[in-house]
């Protein structure tokens, strides 16, 4: 890990992995990061946990803040939700995220 | 079949979508002696504020250091009550037609007529639609045992019913059709629910007393039938799958937005948005205006106060666009005031 900078591997909905460089000291979550590697993600709540469009599955077994009350209601009402499911805007870049493994749900119609 | 009721609105701006932008809209329009008609898909106005965070705080309006968006729909209405908007609220704007001069038609899927000579879409991130749960062949059902919203609750009279969701619609839903359905069976992702603690607590004792098989830890994965839906294949957590023998299945996840015919009324578009000129929010097609999370353009932000801003240009252009002979001169409400307050 370069001072300041985690490395996030992604898997989008065509399967095809791309590894992604996050900078840790700017205040940004893991929905804003997708974005800004135009990756096809919503966002469209802007990042309150009330869409579902960035919905992800974290595929390593990384120590991550548990889902808030909030984040699970949400879940409630997405598709294809998994016991790895997470909101990716609730999940904020820190060091421990270094390494993560994640992949972009599928969206529905 | 009954033939829908047409209702002819004649106004001097359409405005689509009665969110922030369009309210406030409504103001500016005022203010030039221009009339506003609002259509809205939601029953409701305030759009997004009202639909997806009512009691979140907003910190970026202008002269409030907080508001809740749900204050802001408030007091937006109050703040264009003098100028009299007229609403066609849970319809669907479907179809624009340019019927004169300066003249469009619009048709919501209700039926409804409205001429005006300019529109303004302020559709926000477009129509709010119900969550389709993602399952093969359930399209097919939609007017045979899928319904994703509960109309008329006598429909389900003496008829095995399904509901799947964990909020407060899936709870009372559930409450209410225990009632008059044969069988009520409700499915959830979790042990736990969002919904009102009330309702929670109702649902569970119609659980213990048997009136409501309740399936927690479950998901629906699969429908079954010909013409008519028959089941619905259920996915518990330790249970596997289970074959539930369904007349209706009522999957409540709630709204969500799409574009929807936006789409289709030439205007051009870069990835689900409208593109407009800054110079007056204008589109490609004279007289459509696009103000708000609706429309692009270089440098976009979506914020309400820049939605604000774009209705106040847009209105300009479009007293100008009516009445190109007339001239306009530009007043402060602090030195003529607001008829009606």
């Amino acid at each position: 890990m370069e001072d300041g900078t985690i490395h996030i591997k992604v898997k989008d909905r065509e399967g095809n992995e791309q590894k992604l460089e996050a900078p840790t000291d700017m205040n940004l979550n893991l929905m804003e990061v997708f974005k800004s590697y135009d990756l096809p993600v919503e966002g469209t709540c802007g990042g309150m946990a009330l869409c579902a469009s960035c919905h992800c599955y974290v595929n390593s077994d990384h120590d991550l803040t548990e889902a808030s009350e909030d984040e699970e209601d949400m879940l409630d009402q997405a598709f294809y939700v998994e016991d790895n499911s997470r909101l990716s805007c609730q999940l904020k870049i820190n060091d421990s995220m270094d390494g993560l493994e994640v992949e972009l749900a599928p969206v529905s119609e | 079949m009954q033939a829908l009721k047409k209702i002819m609105i004649h106004t001097d701006i359409l405005i689509i979508g009665a969110g922030p932008c369009g309210l406030f809209t409504v103001f500016e329009a005022g203010l030039l002696k221009l009339k506003c008609h609002l259509i809205d898909v939601l029953p409701n106005v305030g759009g997004q504020l009202s639909e997806i965070y009512p009691k979140k705080p907003i910190y970026d309006i202008p002269g409030y250091p907080s508001i809740l968006a749900g204050d802001l729909v408030d007091n937006l209405m109050e703040q264009i009550k003098p100028f009299n908007p007229t609403f066609t609220l849970g319809e669907k704007a479907e179809s624009i037609e340019k019927t004169g001069e300066k003249e469009f038609t619009l048709t919501t899927n209700k039926g409804c007529a409205v001429k005006a000579p300019v529109i303004m879409i302020a559709g926000g991130l477009g129509v709010f639609t119900p969550r389709k749960p993602p399952l093969e062949g359930l399209e097919k059902f939609e007017d045979s045992g899928v319904d994703y919203m509960v109309k008329d609750p006598e429909k389900y009279r003496g008829k095995n019913i399904l509901i799947a969701g964990g909020g407060d619609s899936a709870l009372d839903w559930t409450i209410e059709l225990s009632s008059v359905a044969a069988s009520t069976t409700l499915i959830h992702r979790r042990t736990s629910f969002r919904g009102a603690l009330d309702s929670v607590d109702k649902v569970m004792k119609l659980a213990e007393s048997g009136k409501v098989n309740l399936i927690t830890e479950a998901q629906a994965i699969g429908v079954n039938g010909s013409n008519q839906l028959e089941s619905i294949i259920v996915k518990q957590k330790e249970k596997g799958n289970i074959d539930l023998k369904v007349d209706y299945f009522i999957p409540l996840f709630g709204l969500t937005p799409k574009l929807g015919p936006i789409a289709e009324w030439g205007l051009n578009l870069d990835r689900s948005a409208i593109e407009v000129d800054t110079k007056d929010y204008s589109t490609n097609v004279s007289g459509i205006y696009a103000i708000g999370d609706i429309n692009t353009y270089e440098g976009k932000l979506k914020l309400i106060l820049c939605g604000f801003h774009e209705g106040t240009m847009a209105v300009q252009s479009a007293f100008k666009y009516i009445y190109p002979d007339q001239k306009l001169s530009f007043k402060y409400t602090t030195v003529t005031g607001i008829e009606g307050l």
